[in-house]
């Protein structure tokens, strides 16, 4: 192939030029055409899958994110098993909501952003540098976003100065803001926060608040038709990532799935989920 | 006019790998041996911040001695054809073959072309496989030429000695441990069987590429406090 990647002779020399230790700065001088985003689209809107709702929240260790299965076109369902929540690095998740094709590419282009600034510095970026960074890669996203082709990812991590887990959300533009002990993302985003609101404690332990965020994307299916509930004839349930002092760990599909008939043996208790105190 | 004095391409060629190899055999060596796991390499460097080993890709390591500005960009170069190729295609489609295909290419060009000085450096590329018959270690030199070698392999300043402590001792894979206690030994041997120098913990730089890793970047430096717990008494 010729083109962007040199595959016979010797390197360019801006491969052997010192400088910039981001990948995307790179990739934006010898390949921009690989950048997600770059394309002149029109407005596209509905005719392209969407990613829906996507919850985290911190707890003593870490921070958990879950992310629902569905992926929605207009009316149709485009996917009943997509995978929305991803390790950005060892240290830290990205779950994303909104156009599912760009946002993939730009989980893709974040993964190699940070594991090509640690590889070229020897350190790994501080939490809030890689939230940074994942903020300047929606912001070059934004003429798609302005067609409909909007990215707003969920950020969450741990910091090892605090040391605990923290969340960052993010707007269309770049914005980037971090919020305190928990928030979802995506269409089912308000219901979500809303069951978190009254199920949330500062005092849940790792499981507990996997299950909390269970319900939430159990309530945010109930009432958003994009966000898909657990599918019990399929066996598709949510996708778990807990981020601690240890590193990122994916739970189990079979623990998540336990997790989830625990609640849904509930819900057939009380439709509407756990009561929580009136004072 | 002056006429410019007559120098033979041979003259040439060999005056620029004599002045090469001068700059490559004033540092420390680097030694790289297979293990049981995967790929093991052990540098002599005193420095904690400044690296001779380093991670290139999932299962790519990258080793060096000589000039350290030059190898330095030669390991930034690989590590954004690896990122950008990873990105491109997909994380499988990035070997050490194509890595050492293109420094091959590199330290060649410059080697030869008139109007550069030629790299005063020499490169390890090793890739670590599913087993240890599929492990690759790569060698490059100065002028661009490329060795594929088996078992270890050491270069930088005083190689002899080393080598030859490497091939007395060669039988078969080793662990982790004892793999890093041959590496040391052999970096502290001293030509004609004269006493052993003492190499200390702290002047060691020591990685592996450990196929038994779960994680997808098979690379690890090992922290001075395994690598003193390796050495033993």
């Amino acid at each position: 192939m010729t083109g962007p990647i040199p595959s016979a002779g010797r390197l360019p020399s801006a491969y052997l030029a010192p400088g910039s230790s981001s990948f995307a700065t790179f990739l934006a001088e010898q390949a921009p055409d690989l950048l997600p985003g770059r394309h002149n689209a029109g407005p596209l809107g509905a005719q392209v899958p969407h990613g829906t709702t996507i919850v985290a929240a911190t707890f003593e260790g870490g921070v958990v994110m879950a992310g629902d299965r569905r992926a929605t076109m207009g009316n149709v369902i485009a996917q009943r098993d997509i995978q929305k929540v991803f390790a950005a690095d060892e240290y830290s998740v990205v779950g994303i909501a909104g156009a599912a094709g760009l946002a993939v590419e730009m989980v893709r282009l974040l993964q190699t952003e940070l594991e090509h600034y640690e590889k070229i510095e020897g350190v790994t970026l501080s939490l809030d540098g890689k939230a940074n960074r994942l903020a300047a890669l929606i912001r070059g996203n934004l003429a798609a976003a302005m067609q409909g082709l909007g990215v707003v990812p969920l950020f969450a991590g741990f910091d090892h100065g605090l040391p605990g887990g923290r969340i960052f959300s993010y707007d269309v533009t770049g914005g980037r803001y971090e919020e305190q002990a928990f928030h979802a993302t995506g269409s089912g985003s308000v219901f979500a926060r809303g069951s978190l609101k009254k199920l949330y404690r500062a005092d849940l332990s790792e499981d507990e608040c996997v299950t909390a965020t269970i319900q939430a994307l159990y309530d945010a299916a109930d009432d958003d038709s994009a966000t898909g509930g657990p599918d019990l004839a399929r066996r598709i349930f949510p996708v778990v990532d807990v981020v601690s002092a240890d590193g990122h760990r994916r739970i189990d599909e079979a623990d998540v799935a336990q997790i989830a008939d625990a609640v849904i043996a509930g819900r057939l208790q009380r439709p509407d989920g756990p009561n929580a105190p009136l004072i | 006019m002056s006429q410019p004095f007559y120098v033979s391409p041979e003259q040439l060629m060999k005056d620029r790998a004599d002045f090469a190899r001068k700059g490559i055999a004033r540092g420390r060596s680097v030694v790289v041996l297979q293990y049981t796991d995967g790929v093991l390499f052990v540098a002599e460097n005193p420095s904690q911040a400044l690296h001779k080993i380093s991670e290139i890709y999932d299962r790519i390591g990258f080793a060096a001695v000589g000039r350290y500005n030059e190898f330095e960009n030669l390991r930034i170069a690989g590590v954004r054809l690896a990122d950008l190729r990873g990105y491109a295609y997909d994380r499988g489609d990035v070997t050490g073959r194509g890595l050492a295909n293109a420094y091959a290419q590199t330290l060649g060009t410059i080697f030869s072309s008139g109007g550069e000085k030629p790299y005063e450096v020499e490169i390890f590329v090793a890739e670590v496989g599913a087993s240890s018959d599929e492990d690759q270690i790569y060698r490059l030199t100065y002028d661009g030429s490329v060795a594929d070698e088996h078992a270890f392999a050491v270069m930088g300043g005083a190689t002899e000695s080393t080598t030859e402590h490497l091939r007395a001792a060669e039988n078969g894979l080793l662990g982790l441990t004892d793999s890093i206690r041959l590496a040391v030994e052999a970096l502290a041997a001293e030509p004609d069987g004269a006493p052993a120098r003492s190499v200390a913990a702290d002047q060691l730089e020591v990685a592996v590429l450990d196929r038994t890793r779960a994680q997808k970047r098979k690379f690890r430096r090992l922290p001075a406090r395994e690598v003193v717990a390796a050495l033993g008494s």
